[in-house]
């Protein structure tokens, strides 16, 4: 065996020597040692993300198995920015007392989620896809149930884990049906074999189904509100925003990779689902009073705009979606940042609890209103940038009507953005929320997500740079 | 850098000095350093164009800079002006520049305040100095999103509903417009250059007409909803009436504008043919603004919604103008704009400033005004003339300039639309004459109201500005429209073709 093959999988294998290190780490230390865990994996983490930031040459490794593009190393570094940031935003939260004394199981089962997305990601097989997949949901059921001594993070873990498993379930007999009709798994051999007939149509629409539940598409979409809410707040940015953007890449990917013969198809069935879940998602977060809840249906028409990217097959439109992730990333998680300190440390989530906010706590309110306007598209904020970019990416692709409503529905979403905006910004409040001062980390999560917001589309570096590896069908 | 991208810097520049400055006096130093630095750079804008024109530079748009900007979409930051943005930039600045005066005694959040109202003009500026699409649309977005915060919080009245509805009335326009805009891009290689969002490339290139017909109207009533075009104007009352003195000055002074001006270089000036065929429709819409808005103003009570469908109508007029797709009209369109910027600011600025002292604008609850503030009074009869078309101000060379050019299309069709939209200058005589009689002459209603004083120096200051401005667009109108009529010759011509 040419042992030189491992080198290939230099990302995966530091991510594991990470995983290990810390794993030891929390073996190892006492007490005392403890207190600098949260420091110690934000600089491990740190210095992996820098290290693996520059993309390499096109290779296969291990017979196919594994694939490399240099498009993937961009997308394994949004969400290695991703987890470093969520990181630094779980400080607070982990050194509460009943969570203090298993921190470092919540930085060891982030990790190994994270590995299992890469391997999702770099698939050149659908086992290995598969499994990856799997490494990627099993440890995020537990982190879903981390505050298990409360009913509501329980419950939801239990809501996350039967979803997971039966959507795998889906894409299990999906990817049989395939196996079946085509006799190989592997990505670069099936497309010769694909050539349309229902079975492979009706394959196709098992794993999408499959795939729908980890992206949460309507009409796959119902675990996604409870599971959000009764996580922890860390926890569900991280879902929302690293857990997606990988799956959406994926899905991309293989879309484009495997199924590209019967692309009519599945743009057929792209259309409708992409309407259905950003009007359905768009509706529902109208009338959310839970910040949790309200950020869930958002983050679910999120994904229908994201899987405007997808449609087109183009490479526009692969430019767009990673683009797209990026800004909605950083955007995301400035909104789940403030809500989480202000949860931590006054316990309140719904949106009549930040009434008058700004008076008391004008930084957060003011980060608060950029995520927003970041998350509603609005100039001179880098969600103006990428959604005008997605939203040209399925233009381009024909498809008029479709960004015509989705475009109606921006001011839908406008709006209910704004709803939090006006709460903290014009309506009255006698107790407005106490003035908080955060730990510094989440200050520091804070500023790198609003400079993010700001610099990102201005910049037009970052969108030129991932261009450069875009592909498309 | 080009010298117009300070038109961009300059409010930059003064949000950042709001977010340092510590108290009132500063926060006013930077806000009336900063505007006049914008006006003195549009006068000298003005002069400098002038004179290159006079020199010969019979470029389409001077000063142009160039720079790449999003590489794989070829999105450029690409800048110019031609005589009709020079206008409007003038406009914003001494728009910009008398409602800083306006609002001079802020006491809620000043800073906030100043700081969206620099955002807001940031906006405006860059639109009308962008030539490509993208920037151009970019900008516009960035002028609409302060006026939710900016009336939500510091408006009266029903102010929420009024934010929120005008908001989102204004980005469902925006929503149109990218359509219209994304169409336009992907067509621009329709002669098989590369796509491109420039405005002066689009135009050399003939966009299929099957095209056209679909993207023409999605422009124009995404321009149109912010020029409140008939019936999306609905925003607009509301909107004007619940904002903040200087708000209203720069929303119905400047940012209306921002809609006629798109509609002229976007749609008419990109889709000539279509808007040959389909100019139809859009000139019934504009009819009926015009009309309606001018008998809506009659039946009001509240002074602000007099002047605010007052503004429905005239804004109305700029779009049928714009419509009537000759160079007389297109001229007038363009002197409309101007003379409406400014004679709405001026109605604004004083509606405000009588507000503040009575505390209502119920024209019921008010009445012999003359006799305790003569000088708010006076202005505000010169405004009320302005607004009804007399001789020696603008609103007179501009309705003049419009009618007469729309009396050059001879078809049946033309002729009546014209007739009907010029009985708006009969109606509009009534309102301001009913206004003017009920609020300034007759008794006293409210006996407190006698011991009210007249305008403070610095609102006297902003009123002048403004009054000096009206006049001078009256009595020397021909620089200006001459000026603009040269600007507006690369239009007809692509209708020509």
């Amino acid at each position: 065996m040419d042992y030189s093959m491992f080198l290939n999988i230099k990302e995966e294998l530091m991510l594991i020597s990470l995983i290990v290190i810390l794993l030891l780490y929390d073996l190892i230390a006492g007490e005392k040692g403890r207190k600098y865990f949260g420091l110690t994996a934000c600089i491990l983490l740190g210095i992996h993300t820098i290290a693996n930031l520059f993309p390499g040459e096109p290779v296969e490794a291990f017979g196919g198995m594994y694939q490399y593009t240099p498009m993937m190393t961009i997308v394994k570094s949004i969400l290695n920015i991703g987890t470093l940031l969520i990181f630094m935003q779980a400080n607070t939260w982990l050194n509460r007392e009943d969570t203090k004394f298993k921190q470092g199981e919540y930085y060891v089962l982030t990790l190994s989620t994270l590995l299992g997305m890469y391997f999702m990601i770099s698939a050149g097989h659908f086992l290995m896809f598969l499994i990856g997949l799997e490494t990627a949901s099993i440890p995020m059921a537990a982190l879903v149930a981390f505050d298990k001594y409360k009913h509501n993070s329980a419950e939801a873990g239990a809501k996350y884990i039967l979803s997971a498993v039966f959507s795998s379930g889906l894409l299990l007999y999906g990817l049989s049906l395939i196996y079946g009709t085509v006799g190989t798994l592997y990505f670069n051999d099936i497309p010769a074999g694909i050539d349309g007939n229902p079975l492979q149509i009706l394959a196709f629409v098992f794993f999408f189904a499959g795939m729908g539940f980890k992206i949460s598409l309507v009409p796959f979409h119902l675990w996604t509100a409870d599971t959000y809410q009764g996580a922890p707040t860390n926890v569900t940015s991280y879902l929302s925003v690293v857990s997606k953007g990988s799956a959406v890449f994926v899905l991309m990917i293989i879309l484009m990779k495997v199924f590209g013969n019967i692309m009519a198809q599945w743009q057929a069935i792209l259309y409708g689902v992409v309407i259905v879940t950003i009007t359905i998602a768009n509706l529902f977060a109208l009338r959310q009073q839970n910040l949790k809840r309200f950020l869930a249906y958002s983050s679910i028409s999120q994904a229908g705009y994201i899987m405007l990217g997808v449609i087109g097959g183009s490479t526009l439109g692969m430019t767009s979606l990673v683009y797209y992730v990026l800004v909605y990333m950083v955007a995301n998680l400035a909104a789940f940042g403030v809500i989480s300190i202000i949860r931590q440390r006054s316990g309140k989530i719904d949106m009549n609890d930040y009434n008058g906010l700004y008076k008391t706590n004008p930084k957060l309110s003011i980060v608060m209103t950029l995520a927003l306007f970041s998350l509603a598209g609005i100039p001179p904020f880098a969600g103006f940038f990428s959604k005008f970019f997605i939203f040209a990416a399925a233009f381009q692709a024909g498809f008029h009507l479709l960004v015509f409503i989705a475009l109606i529905n921006t001011i839908i979403s406008l709006y209910y953005y704004l709803l939090v905006v006006k709460a903290m910004f014009i309506n009255e409040n006698d107790a407005p929320i106490a003035t908080i001062h955060s730990d510094n980390y989440t200050k520091l999560s804070l500023v790198l997500c609003t400079a993010g917001i700001v610099v990102l589309g201005i910049l037009s570096i970052v969108y030129d740079k991932i261009s450069l590896f875009s592909y498309g069908i | 850098m080009n010298f117009l991208s300070l038109f961009v810097a300059i409010p930059l520049l003064m949000m950042l000095g709001l977010f340092i400055a510590r108290n009132m006096t500063q926060i006013r130093t930077v806000m009336a350093t900063g505007s006049a630095l914008l006006l003195i750079l549009a006068s000298v804008l003005t002069c400098i164009y002038l004179s290159e024109r006079s020199a010969g530079n019979t470029a389409e748009m001077l000063f142009m800079a160039d720079t790449l900007w999003y590489a794989p979409l070829n999105i450029h930051y690409a800048v110019g002006v031609d005589g009709i943005s020079v206008a409007m930039l003038l406009l914003s600045a001494i728009i910009v520049f008398t409602g800083t005066f306006a609002s001079w005694r802020m006491a809620v959040l000043p800073k906030e305040y100043f700081m969206w109202f620099c955002l807001l003009s940031l906006g405006v500026f860059g639109f009308f100095i962008s030539i490509d699409l993208f920037t151009m649309f970019m900008f516009y977005e960035i002028a609409l999103i302060p006026m939710y915060l900016l009336i939500g919080v510091w408006g009266s009245g029903r102010k929420e509903y009024a934010a929120m509805k005008l908001t989102l009335m204004l980005m469902g326009g925006s929503a149109l417009l990218l359509i219209g805009i994304l169409g336009i891009y992907f067509n621009s290689d329709a002669q098989g250059g590369p796509l491109t969002m420039n405005l002066l490339q689009i135009a050399q290139v003939n966009i299929p007409i099957e095209a056209q017909r679909i993207f023409f109207p999605l422009t124009f009533l995404g321009f149109g909803v912010l020029g409140a075009l008939f019936p999306f104007h609905t925003w607009s009352p509301d909107g004007h009436a619940s904002a903040p003195t200087a708000v209203s000055m720069l929303h119905a002074g400047v940012l209306m504008k921002l809609g006629g001006y798109g509609c002229f270089r976007v749609a008419i000036y990109l889709m000539p043919e279509a808007a040959h065929e389909l100019s139809w429709i859009f000139i019934i819409l504009t009819s009926i603004s015009v009309v309606y808005g001018a008998f809506s103003a009659i039946v009001q009570k509240d002074l602000k919604y007099i002047n605010a469908y007052s503004s429905v109508s005239h804004c109305g007029l700029v779009l049928f103008a714009i419509l009537m797709l000759n160079q007389t009209a297109m001229t007038g369109a363009v002197l409309q704009m101007l003379s409406h910027g400014l004679m709405t600011a001026l109605f604004f600025a004083l509606i405000g400033m009588i507000y503040g002292r009575t505390h209502t604008r119920n024209i019921d609850e008010m009445g012999g005004l003359m006799k305790i503030m003569p000088f708010l009074s006076v202005c505000y009869i010169i405004a009320g003339l302005a607004n009804l078309g007399l001789p020696g101000l603008s609103g007179f060379v501009a309705e003049m300039t419009i009618f007469v050019g729309s009396f050059q299309n001879t078809d049946l069709f033309h002729r009546v639309v014209t007739i009907l939209a010029c009985t708006s200058i009969v109606i509009t005589a009534v309102y301001i004459l009913r206004v003017v009689g009920k609020l300034l002459y007759g008794k006293v209603v409210n006996e407190h109201h006698r011991k009210l004083t007249d305008a403070t120096w610095d609102e006297r200051f902003a009123v002048i500005c403004l009054i000096f401005a009206i006049a001078g667009l009256g009595l020397a109108p021909l620089w200006m429209s001459d000026m603009i009529s040269g600007s507006v010759l690369p239009v007809i011509s692509q209708l020509m073709n």
